[in-house]
């Protein structure tokens, strides 16, 4: 095997596309605007699982800006997670800070240790990439796990309280929801506004120097990129957002567990974005909501959900390279070309 | 400190480091030459646990046909590990990194699950083979025989591993592999068969420690992917790739994990990673291995 670069197997991102009346419709609102709906419309359990393929959408779109964007292979990406959930929580449980500032506070601790921990994971190359960054999640787990006055060690830190929403009672049509929709509707809303930024950041200069990157390292420093900072500011701007989404996991799991930041919760993320389709911005949030769901309806019928998991991995790898995403482009792009045809 | 107590701690991390030798070596082989972690590894090593478990079951539920039973289980193992690379690792060999990561990550769920599925939840035992059952004295304590084997076959596989690679043809191969795969290939090596051998070794060393683990440790659901992470720490200290790098690697692990109780107890298992992350940052390849 060489070590030389191949581009994965997928669209580039943030090129623009041929417009055509489908692309015309703003999807990304209608979808959001949806899942607004389902306090409503939905059960208890509909919005359990709405709220938790919002988070894990977040998280996985937030690897991918490594991943598919700029090629870098993250196996730790959980320890920003881990460390914004554990940020968070100890600031709303243990000193009773109000979560509009524990909310930043945890989003800029998460940011500073990805610039700690990334400035020396960039230095290295592929495989090595890899190494370090599972062994710096190892290390906030071993630190979560065993540091049992901050962070409760593996006892975790439960009952972490709702953020105060008052306000949100204070709108019409709002105030007879329970604090857990409420709270999912706030915990929407962060995630649109933090999927826009980090869509914009895709699409923008910086996002090409990173594509750039992804496709041809040499060339990218050849003429004149820096190319180790763009990469570290890839990682912490993709370690924030993983903060932010494990921030918003701890209180909407009602407590932050060192389970979180163990190493098979990379993969599993990791899973969550190639399913989906690491090409496409919108490949990791799909690959996010097939995952879960069909967790949950694995589960109601069997404990293998592992062996499934596995199973649906292995189909994606010999099968379906470019995720979802990729299989539908490729599909669309075949009835079109027939169209014309 | 008393000279006894120092003892049986240097003692108890050599244990721990021979078997991390004997799982973390096969992990090591395969990242040398094939330059991808196999996650799998751990699983291969669980599986020759419970095989080795039902082979004692089978052959003499007392614990007697211990020996026949681990090279049931090693073996076995070896040809599982053959048929994986043949049907499926071949194909990802051009691809990258990433999915072959994915592609061992998948065998460590479905292989777990698959256990679980077979010999269910509970723990099984196997029981100390007869002829290493007892206990010697020294410097005050007593060394369990068993554990003294396993001390004395780390070393033992060790150099014949490294005579096998330095002086034996099929070892020039291996380390020509090593070096450089095109141009084994051109020069009409049969490369393909040489990667296969070291897959089907790498699998038989995990199933044999595997089942050697048995008479000291239960067999769990979980083990495989307990001790991945271990021997993962273990080769990245010594150097992927490097036979005697991973010997080295394993005895600074079990003794920095078998005084770092003693020193900061709780905080072990956090200076072995720590460790770790500081030799990928100062030496990317390992105490002993050379860049790639």
């Amino acid at each position: 095997m060489t070590t030389e670069t191949t581009a994965p197997a997928a669209a580039p991102i943030g090129v623009a596309r041929e417009g055509n009346w489908v692309r015309r419709i703003p999807w990304t609102l209608i979808v959001f605007l949806v899942l607004a709906t389902v306090p409503w419309v939905g059960s208890r359990y509909d919005t359990f699982l709405a709220e938790q393929i919002a988070i894990d959408a977040l998280f996985a779109v937030s690897l991918n800006l490594l991943l598919g964007t700029t090629g870098l292979v993250s196996f730790g990406h959980v320890a920003y997670f881990g460390v914004g959930a554990y940020v968070c929580g100890i600031l709303m449980k243990t000193y009773e800070v109000p979560f509009i500032f524990a909310f930043p506070a945890a989003g800029l601790g998460t940011a500073l240790f990805a610039l700690v921990s990334g400035y020396f994971c960039v230095r290295l190359i592929k495989l090595y990439f890899a190494m370090l960054t599972l062994a710096f999640s190892q290390i906030v787990w071993a630190v979560a796990y065993k540091w049992n006055d901050v962070t409760g060690g593996d006892q975790g830190l439960p009952e972490i309280p709702f953020p105060d929403l008052d306000w949100m009672s204070a709108i019409p049509g709002l105030g007879d929801l329970r604090t857990n929709d409420q709270f999912y509707l706030l915990a929407l809303a962060i995630i649109a506004v933090s999927l826009a930024i980090l869509h914009r950041l895709v699409r923008s200069p910086f996002g090409r120097v990173l594509t750039t990157i992804r496709d041809n390292p040499e060339r990218a420093a050849f003429i004149g990129v820096n190319v180790r900072a763009y990469q570290l500011a890839a990682f912490v701007v993709a370690g924030t957002f993983a903060g932010f989404a494990g921030a918003l996991y701890g209180i909407f799991s009602r407590g932050v567990f060192a389970d979180f930041v163990f190493w098979s919760k990379s993969a599993e993320v990791m899973i969550m974005a190639i399913l989906g389709g690491m090409g496409y911005f919108w490949g990791p949030p799909v690959g996010a909501a097939v995952l879960v769901w069909l967790s949950q309806k694995i589960t109601a019928y069997t404990e293998y959900w592992p062996f499934m998991l596995g199973t649906i991995l292995l189909v994606l790898l010999f099968a379906l390279p470019g995720g979802i995403v990729g299989g539908l482009a490729a599909l669309w792009n075949r009835i079109q070309g027939r169209r014309r045809a | 400190m008393a000279a006894s107590f120092l003892f049986s701690q240097v003692m108890g991390g050599l244990t721990t480091a021979m078997f991390l030798f004997l799982i973390a070596s096969g992990l090591s082989l395969v990242f040398g030459i094939m330059r991808v972690i196999n996650f799998a590894h751990g699983s291969f090593y669980m599986l020759g646990a419970y095989l080795a478990w039902q082979g004692v079951q089978w052959l003499h539920p007392t614990g007697a046909g211990f020996w026949l039973a681990t090279l049931f289980a090693a073996v076995t193992v070896g040809v599982l590990g053959a048929i994986i690379e043949r049907v499926f690792f071949r194909s990802l060999y051009g691809r990258e990194e990433l999915y072959q990561l994915l592609f061992t990550y998948a065998l460590v769920l479905i292989l777990g699950d698959a256990a679980k599925f077979l010999w269910g939840v509970e723990q099984l035992s196997v029981s100390t083979p007869p002829i290493l059952s007892g206990g010697i004295e020294i410097f005050g304590t007593t060394q369990p025989l068993y554990t003294l084997f396993i001390i004395a076959i780390g070393p033992a596989i060790a150099i014949a591993g490294s005579l096998v690679l330095s002086r034996t043809g099929i070892g020039r191969l291996v380390r020509a592999a090593q070096m450089d795969r095109e141009m084994l290939d051109a020069l009409g090596a049969n490369v393909g068969a040489i990667y296969t051998g070291m897959f089907v070794f790498a699998s038989f060393l995990a199933g044999l420690s595997g089942a050697l683990v048995t008479p000291i440790q239960s067999i769990v659901p979980g083990m495989d992917v307990l001790i991945i992470v271990q021997a993962f720490i273990v080769v990245v200290i010594g150097g992927m790739g490097s036979f005697w790098g991973t010997f080295w690697g394993s005895v600074i692990y079990g003794e920095v994990l078998s005084f770092g109780i003693l020193i900061f107890p709780g905080f072990s298992l956090f200076s072995v990673f720590a460790l770790m992350a500081v030799i990928l940052i100062v030496r990317p390849w390992g105490l002993f291995g050379r860049p790639l």
